[in-house]
Formats: structure tokens, sequence, C-alpha cells
């Protein structure tokens, strides 16, 4: 089999993986070396799904001894197979690099034989790589579970990022679709890694040049849809992630259905792309806007509204909370206003200690009025060239993807502009009351 | 106070050019209506003032601007010098006035109509040359790695560091045909130098293969039930894929060599270029 045979099978077999970013760490490269790593991360292509290749996205082998439901690589699957040699790899890595391709290896495997081995196969791609071609651009190795520790180790040495994906978000959902994996399998090591970081990091604080072990922290993934876990749940189990293990980022994929199976959804579901889109808001609230996960969902709500995004859900459940004057209120609190992003909100506190600001300045702040507007007042004043209706506040709330959507649905019933409040359909449980929406329409007023 | 003067300044299209025509808005006590490059050919109702190049002139203001507005400010007079914005040389102007009177604030009045167009022209500067760090593809010509790119902004000088700091042991050149300028570099030296035109020699086997696997991991990478060009477009604006692999790109397989057009790479394999 030659490469070419080789790499497109062991790049189909590693393409629902989702992360594949190359941030979290600076380097430079040493005298006689190859290769820098950016901490914002650079993208070097962005494949016709929309997503970002920055990282060359490989499995070492597609050969696997476990049988999980959910994967195409699952042993009981008719698929071809094959294996990279880790020569064969480390020289496609190099020459994909100096053309500017990739910034670097994403590498993940089946498990060939046992996990012990499949971890020495990585290890020694890394170490050709690492120490003969001299190359030190991004690497991200996935850590095999059940592999020793001391492989595991080895791999973080050479490796700038690891993950250990989640993959199903409970217990349950583990026994009925990857009986091989436990959630205790998968923790282990990713605690395992928490701790030798946080070693690594006094190492460093007593000897400047200790050999660093995974600077760019470790990420995890999980699949959404294969299993009926509420939104509620996975944002809490990632909260605790961020939490409790420190991860850097948890990646969310909506699950699409490439097996028949009793357990699973049928072959011809839609992937929920809307439910992975929200969660992706959700974290984002939690890791940059100061959000917790019982502000953004409850118990009454456990999942997202498929029409507003959650902070927006937010802002329209706390009407408290508003109108906020710009020139006043403290940055967190910014932060919490639909329509005011993170730079938005740091332009704003700069700004402002210069001059007094107004809804024209705010727009050139790259603040959205057409959402903040509700939420805002600038000197006291809210915004009067606005004319305010229902419609209009709904409307403005929602993203023009969404607003097509129920303007299709509504278009036959009645004129769009007769359209009220009142008869907005709930995809989901309702996650705002007709009584907040009234509180909110006579605030406006 | 200076008044809006009936003129429009002429400067030789440097940046000690456009420092000296600070220099003469000081002295005269006056704003021009804009300020121009020699070559601007539409008509002019306004007089024009010839701003000659005068390097004293040009380094009095140049130590001024970190002495009373701060290195940041310099920084970005200077990244503004290399935007696409047409009038990028007034605004420096009417930055800089603003600035000796605030000081190192004026970075902060971001609601300012001056500060904010020289912001956003900035944004959009910083963003095409973040973009090209990952969308560049080179070519290897005998162990040469060669770039071509169509940037808006002046983006070179940017990208200098990344590649130099990234291919340390390499040589490389990254051919700008929009300002007919390239990057060229060879271990621990770099150069920017003004190029007429690089026509690049047909590649060999290894490249070949290299650009096919290329394409196959692209073409394989996507998940088919995702399918959203839309989003690539908006990330990956159609400018850019002219020189990319992944397209199949295959204007380089059909060159043909014309004559002593690789002087070019025969010159930098030795170091005439430097």
């Amino acid at each position: 089999m030659d490469v070419f045979e080789k790499l497109k099978i062991l790049t189909d077999a590693a393409k629902y993986d989702v992360a594949c970013t190359s941030s979290g760490v600076n380097k430079k490269t040493p005298k006689g070396g190859i290769g820098s790593a950016a901490a914002c991360g650079i993208c070097h292509s962005f494949s016709a799904d929309g997503r970002c290749i920055s990282l060359l996205k490989v499995l070492m082998t597609n050969v696997c001894a476990y049988d999980c439901k959910y994967c195409v690589n699952r042993h009981s699957n008719d698929t071809p197979r094959a294996a990279f040699t880790p020569r064969e790899l480390a020289d496609l890595t190099i020459n994909f690099y100096r053309r500017n391709y990739i910034e670097g290896l994403f590498l993940s495997s089946g498990v060939l034989k046992n996990p012990d081995y499949t971890c020495e196969q990585m290890i020694e791609t890394l170490r050709i790589l690492r120490e003969e071609y001299r190359f030190f651009g991004y690497i991200h190795a996935k850590a095999i579970p059940g592999a020793d520790s001391a492989l595991v180790s080895r791999l973080g040495m050479l490796a700038d990022r690891m993950s250990i994906n989640i993959e199903l978000p409970s217990q349950d959902s583990l026994n009925l679709l990857a009986p091989d994996k436990s959630k205790h399998s998968i923790l282990t090591p990713m605690r395992y890694i928490q701790n030798r970081i946080q070693e690594n990091s006094m190492d460093l604080v007593k000897y400047k040049h200790a050999p660093k072990f995974v600077p760019a922290g470790q990420s995890t993934q999980m699949i959404i849809g294969a299993t009926p876990d509420t939104d509620l749940q996975i944002l809490n189990l990632t909260e605790g992630l961020y939490k409790k293990y420190k991860l850097k980022r948890v990646f969310f994929s909506a699950y699409m259905p490439v097996i028949e199976n009793s357990f699973l959804p049928t072959i011809d579901t839609e992937p929920p792309l809307w439910r992975e889109h929200r969660l992706y808001q959700a974290d984002w609230l939690l890791r940059f806007y100061g959000f917790a996960a019982n502000e953004l969902l409850d118990e009454q709500n456990q999942s997202f509204n498929p029409y507003v995004d959650p902070k927006c859900n937010w802002a329209l459940h706390h009407l408290d909370f508003f109108p906020m004057d710009v020139n006043r209120a403290p940055y967190s609190d910014l932060l919490r206003v639909p329509g005011i992003g993170v730079n938005s909100a740091k332009r704003i506190v700069t700004a402002r200690r210069m001059t007094t600001l107004s809804f024209e300045s705010l727009k050139k702040l790259g603040v959205v009025l057409k959402r903040a507007q509700y939420f805002i007042t600038c000197k006291g004043k809210k915004n009067e060239s606005f004319k305010i209706t229902e419609n209009a506040i709904l409307q403005s709330l929602m993203s023009e993807k969404t607003r097509k959507e129920y303007q299709m649905k509504f278009s036959q019933r009645e004129a769009i502009d007769q359209l009220s409040l009142f008869d907005m359909p709930f995809k989901v449980q309702p996650n705002f009351l007709q009584e907040d929406i009234v509180k909110c329409l006579q605030q406006q007023m | 106070m200076p008044t809006t003067a009936n003129v429009v300044y002429q400067y030789d299209g440097s940046f000690d050019g456009l420092l000296c025509s600070v220099f003469e808005s000081y002295d005269k006590k006056e704003i021009p209506l804009d300020i121009v490059l020699p070559d601007a050919t539409q008509m002019m109702l306004v007089p024009i003032k010839n701003i000659p190049t005068d390097s004293g002139k040009a380094k009095r203001v140049l130590a001024s601007i970190p002495a009373k507005i701060g290195f940041l400010a310099l920084d970005f007079v200077q990244h503004a010098f290399l935007t696409c914005f047409t009038q990028k040389e007034l605004y420096i102007l009417l930055f800089l006035r603003l600035g000796y009177r605030h000081g190192a604030n004026v970075m902060e009045m971001l609601a300012d109509d001056v500060v904010h167009t020289m912001v956003k022209a900035v944004r959009h500067l910083d963003r095409e040359s973040h973009l090209f760090k990952g969308f560049i593809r080179f070519s290897i010509f005998n162990h040469i790695l060669v770039a071509e790119i169509e940037p808006k902004n002046y983006v070179l000088p940017l990208l200098l560091q990344h590649f130099c700091e990234r291919y340390p042991e390499e040589r490389f050149l990254i051919y700008d045909k929009t300002h007919g300028m390239a990057l060229v570099y060879q271990p621990y030296q770099s150069a920017i130098i003004p190029i007429d035109d690089l026509v690049l020699p047909e590649p060999d086997e290894a490249e070949e293969s290299y650009r096919e696997l290329w394409q196959v991991f692209y073409n394989t990478i996507e998940i088919k039930g995702r399918h959203n060009p839309k989003c690539r477009m908006n990330l990956m604006p159609k400018r850019y894929w002219k020189y990319m692999t992944e397209f199949g790109n295959t204007q380089y397989n059909h060159r043909k060599v014309l004559k002593g057009q690789d002087g070019l790479l025969k010159a930098l394999s030795h170091k005439e270029l430097f």
C-alpha cells in the first residue's frame, strides 16, 4: 500500500476528531531546528465543511481492538485498514510543514494489539520528528486510555498538547455504546496528565530549562446527540472539567450517523448542529464571560432555547439587571449585555476613560447596537432613534438564520409584520416566559 | 490654531517623506486637504506643494513621536503606513496632531473619528497578515522555498519575523505580486527587495507528489454531512485561493520556463541578493 492510499484511509478515519487547534504555546526554534508555534494558533486552511485545518490530522493506524458502537473504526466494522510506519508519518509531516501546509501534527490512533504498543508507535513518530528532524512545531497527541503511565509521560514530554476523549457525557451512555471504556479509564489518565502539568510548572519555577510537559495543556471532546443526555448534564460536565481538571478546551461534536445500530439514532438522522452551536456559545460564556453553568440552564430548563443564544436567554430572564449605563458599568457587567463581546467590552472600558460614550461612538467600538440597545443607556438615556415593536425586539435578538427559519414557518399563516411574540413556537421547552417578554416590552416603551 | 489650507502636499512615498510633511504642516501652521504620492494623476483644482524629503527634519519628527506620544503610537503609525487605506497619509498626520495635543492618551480615544478610522485600517492589515501566515504555500525548487502572494496591504514586513523564526535553516522567498517586492531569506539574513516579475520553473517529482498528497488530505478531511461552503468562504475568502495548493492550482504545472527567468532562483542560491 502506498502513502497516498494510507493517507486517504487514515485521514478519513481521523476526521471525526474535532480539535484542530494549534494554540496555547509560544515557541521559537533554536539554531539548527525547524518550526515555531504561536499562542493564538494559526489556521492553514479551511475544509469545505468550514472547519479549520491547522494540523495534519491522521491516525497512526485505524486497526482497533475495541468495539465502540458509534465509531467508524470499531473492529466489527468492515472498512479498509492501514497503518503508517513512524518514519513515513514523520517524513510526511516535515514535508508538509516545510511547504507551510500545516502548523504541526495531530496524532491519534486506534488500539493496535494493545494500548502500550500503540503508544510506543506514537512515541517513536514524535521522537523522530523532535530529535532527528529537530522539529519544534506544534504536536497534539491523543493519549491512549489504558496505556502505561510511563508511556503517557514520555508522550507528554514530546507533545505540546494532549487530549483524552470523554466521548460520551455519562457513564450510562458509555456502558451502552462503548463497553470497553469506562469513566474511570478515561478520567484516570486525564488526572495523571493534570498532575504532571502541575508538577512541571513547579519544576519550571525552580529550573528555568526544565523540560516542559504538555505546555499547551490538555483538551477533550464529547459526542452530542448519540445518547439522551441533556444540555444541562453536558454543560455541568464541561464546567467540572474546566474547574477540576484544568482543561484548556472541551470540544463538542454533533453525532454524525455513520453506522446502523439499534442503540444509536437512525442513519438518516440530521446531525444536531444547532445544539452543538448552542453548546459552543455556552462554552464561550463559561470561559470568557464569567458565566456559571447553573446560570445558563437549570432543572426546569434542561435544554437550550433554539431561537435565541444562551446569553440573550439569560438577559431576558434577568431584566432587573438592565438597563445598565455603559459609561459606568464594570467590565464584568458589560460582558453580560447581548451585543457586547470581549473585544468591544475592553474597548468600551478603554475609550470611556477619555470621553463620555454615546450610541454613535458605541457603534465605532464594535458594539452590535441592534441587540444591545434594549439593555443599555448612554448618559442616562435610552436610544431614541429606534422604533421599538414587539416583533422588532424578538427578531433583532434572533440570529439571521433562525429569523429566516422563523419567518418561513409563519409566512403562510400571517404577514411577517403582524407576527406576535405570543405565537413563538418552541421546539423544546420555552426558555423565556410570556410575562418576561411583556415585562421587557413595558420597560422599553 | 492651524487652519485647513487650500493645498495638497505631495511627498515621495517614503515614511521619512511623510514625516517631513508632518514637519511642514507644523511649520506653516496648516493642515493640507490631502497628502498624495508623486504619481497621483487626478485633476487637482488646488495647488500642489511638493515636500522634499529631508532626513534631518524626518529624524526630528521621528524622535518626537515616542517622546511625546509613546512607543505604542509610533508602532501604530508605522503599521498604519503599511495599510492599503487610500488616505492613510492624511490620517497619520491628523492622528499625530491629536497625539501631540493629548499625549499617550490618544491611543485610548477609540471613539474619535480619526483614531477609529486608523484602528480600522490597521486591524485590516493585521488580520490580512495573520491569515497569510497560514495561507501562504511554498513550493520547493532546488531546496529553495518559494511562495507568491497578492495581498491588499503591504504585509511583507509583518511576515518577516514569523517566517524567519519558522524556517531558520531554510532559504526562502515570498513574492508580493501587488507591490512588486519580495522577502528573501537565507540562514540568519533577511531582506525585502524590489522584484519585477517572478516566473517559476516546473516542479520536480517530489514537489508534485507532496502537492497531490496535500490535495488528498484536504479533500478527505471534510465531513460530507456538514458541508458548508459559505462558512469556508467567510473564514477563507476566495481571493486567497489563487495560490493555494489544495485548490488544485495547476498554473505551476503548465508554466513554461522562459529564458533567463530562473536567474532569480540561481541568484538566490548564491549570495548575490544580499
